[in-house]
């Protein structure tokens, strides 16, 4: 088991370093000299180049490398380009939104795609399972911040239930701040709920048809018991997969759906520092995207040790 | 007390079984009959697509939905044919059991084989965890499992196929049942390990008096493992009798092939196998007469007329075949050929 663990590890560190390399050298290949932005069009050349050298950019692409990941390494990640303040307070600040959202929307889409994945396994080929098959054709269809915009006019315009947008923090109230996250996290787990459902509903199926199913039933199991007792920690494998790759998407989504909600989130704040060329920024958002990607599909990966006892031996 | 023990344990009536296959529906069983008494054993053979697994999968209840069953099943003189499958849980594992032929795909790879074992036991018995654990411990000492203390929170993958399938005996045994359906259980095992399991089988059998279907296309696995025989062939059945008087004169051409189609130990190398020629009729569209007739070296015009009748030859011997006199008068059996 250790072992399992430790041979994870490694591959997440690697993952790491590479994915650092990646955003770096993309993100300094951007045309565009940031001192040159922020100075503005007008600027006088000796002015840009006392900036760019206060900012460090003159440096060899190496030197500033690494002196990017010492401060990571710290938790130091210096200070954005536009607003001067430290780059970790204000992803701090944002991460109180877009944690909470994404917690939201995974339990949101995790609760819509287990009970329809597998109540359509359970109905296959009845009314029930197609009824709902073809409202998850028309899930994965929806654009997100289509499907965010038609909640606003449902429960917003129309019945004025939720607010259209914004977030008032949690000093209010935790309901309060769950309120206005709610649509944003709707919205967000349509789709990816549409598709898990999907995931859920062919893996039940397929491990239905297998022979210790029938085994199951033979020592007088009812038909629900063995779906529930037998089939569904064997379903879970492939879902759980699923679920991990998921977490990338919903990460990606927060940057369009905190948008359309006007949500001071991590989302938005790439979206803003990407058009203020806060390069800075981008860089450690980016990062810290990646890492938690990159988290979470390790913690899959260890789940699945806990789930299947036969992996643990199998990686030994 | 006394009426209950000349009652037969199992009674099937003209049971037919209708699927749904993806060539149209089949008639997969039709007309099969029998009676079982309590502690009796019975083989039932044919090659593969005959109707035998499913034949036993009726009995367990276990076909499935879409499948149409006709006829009577009496398990001690109650109707099972019908019965709701809440009604059938508290029998399956309880007062009938089944055995599968793959024991590498039967047992759930996610669950330790101690748990797998107590279920029934605590389903039906009501056992408490500790009770079960213990009965468990006792059952898998039984099915001969080596350290059965310690291995009882192994998981499946961590036995072979023949321990594996001495798990699924102890799973099929836990509650003492009546009736125990073995549904080719050692064909995919060692041929060394085949004889132990068989053996293991027939001693629960005796030492625990139950009636037991033992399901085989092995000739030999048969004759030496049960009382009475039947012979399955196109969904019915084509021949039955007691063991030794089947196998000392065989009256169906179906038989006596399938008999001389067995390979021989000291046969001269190079010897081409008998077979029997063509092909196993497909079950969506079987001919309207003997469902052997295409296949028959003794095939007469009257053969493909109708289903031939089940013709008595001897003490309790019974053959679907209009043509005895010929096919028996050749004296195929094991103790002329």
């Amino acid at each position: 088991m250790s072992v399992f663990v430790l041979r994870r590890l490694l591959t997440l560190l690697a993952t790491l370093v590479g994915a650092s390399v990646i955003i770096f050298l993309v993100l300094d290949a951007l045309p565009g000299n940031a001192a040159q932005m922020l100075m503005g069009a007008d600027a006088s050349p000796d002015a840009v180049r006392a900036l760019t050298v206060k900012l460090g950019l003159d440096q060899p692409l190496a030197v500033r490398y690494l002196q990017w990941i010492k401060g990571l390494l710290v938790g130091d990640l210096g200070n954005s380009y536009v607003y001067g303040t430290p780059v970790a307070s204000l992803i701090a600040e944002r991460l109180v939104l877009t944690i909470p959202l994404a917690m939201m929307s995974m339990l949101i889409t995790v609760t819509l795609a287990l009970s329809a994945g597998i109540y359509t396994a359970a109905n296959h080929n009845k009314l029930g399972d197609v009824g709902v098959m073809s409202l998850t054709q028309v899930g994965i269809a929806l654009p997100n911040f289509w499907f965010a915009i038609l909640l606003v006019l449902l429960f917003s315009v129309r019945l004025q239930w939720l607010s259209a947008g914004g977030f008032p923090g949690w000093e209010d109230g935790i309901w309060i701040g769950i309120k206005s996250l709610l649509l944003p996290a709707v919205s967000l787990a349509v789709v990816q709920a549409a598709i898990l459902a999907r995931v859920t509903r062919s893996a039940v199926l397929e491990v239905l048809r297998e022979d210790f199913v029938r085994t199951a039933r033979a020592k007088g199991l009812g038909k629900r018991e063995v779906l529930w007792k037998h089939v569904l920690r064997n379903a879970m494998i492939p879902v759980m997969t699923v679920m991990g790759l998921q977490f990338a998407n919903l990460l990606a989504g927060t940057i369009v759906i905190e948008n359309v909600f006007y949500l001071p989130g991590l989302g938005r704040l790439i979206f803003q520092s990407i058009a203020n060329r806060d390069l800075i920024v981008v860089r450690n958002c980016v990062m810290l995207l990646a890492t938690m990607v990159v988290i979470v599909n390790f913690v899959v990966d260890v789940l699945y040790a806990f789930v299947d006892p036969r992996i643990k031996v199998h990686d030994l | 007390m006394g009426e209950r023990s000349t009652m037969p344990l199992i009674e099937v009536a003209n049971l037919g079984v209708r699927l749904n296959t993806s060539r149209g529906p089949a008639q997969a069983v039709r007309g099969v009959s029998f009676a079982l008494k309590r502690g009796e054993t019975l083989g039932l053979v044919g090659e593969s697509g005959c109707g035998k697994s499913v034949t036993a999968l009726s009995l367990m209840g276990l076909l499935p939905d879409s499948a149409v069953v006709t006829g009577s099943i009496k398990l001690d003189g109650g109707e099972l044919a019908g019965l709701s499958d809440a009604d059938y849980c508290r029998l399956r594992g309880n007062r009938i059991s089944m055995i599968f032929q793959e024991p590498m795909t039967a047992l759930n790879p996610m669950h330790t084989i101690g748990h797998q074992v107590a279920e029934p036991l605590r389903r039906h018995k009501k056992y408490s965890a500790s009770q079960a654990r213990r009965e468990t411990i006792a059952l898998l000492d039984r099915v001969g499992l080596p350290d059965p203390a310690r291995r009882v929170d192994a998981y499946p993958h961590q036995f072979s196929g023949g321990q594996r399938q001495r798990v699924t005996i102890a799973m099929a045994l836990a509650c003492e049942p009546d009736l125990l359906i073995a549904d080719e259980p050692t064909t995919a095992l060692d041929v060394t390990i085949q004889g132990q399991i068989l053996d293991l089988i027939a001693d629960l059998v005796e030492e625990r008096g139950m009636s037991m279907i033992l399901i085989s296309h092995d000739l030999g696995v048969i004759a030496e493992n049960v009382q009475r025989m039947m012979v399955m062939y196109g969904g019915t059945i084509i021949e039955s009798g007691p063991t030794d008087e089947v196998f000392r004169r065989m009256g169906h051409p179906y038989t006596q092939g399938l008999f001389r189609a067995r390979p021989k130990l000291g046969a001269r190398k190079g010897t081409r196998l008998t077979t029997i020629s063509g092909t196993v009729p497909e079950l969506a569209d079987l001919p309207s007469g003997c469902t052997f007739a295409d296949r028959c070296p003794l095939v007469i015009e009257q053969c493909r007329a109708a289903l031939p009748p089940m013709v008595d030859v001897g003490p309790g011997h019974f053959v679907r075949c209009i043509r005895t006199d010929v096919s028996m008068a050749e004296r195929v059996g094991a103790l002329t050929a």
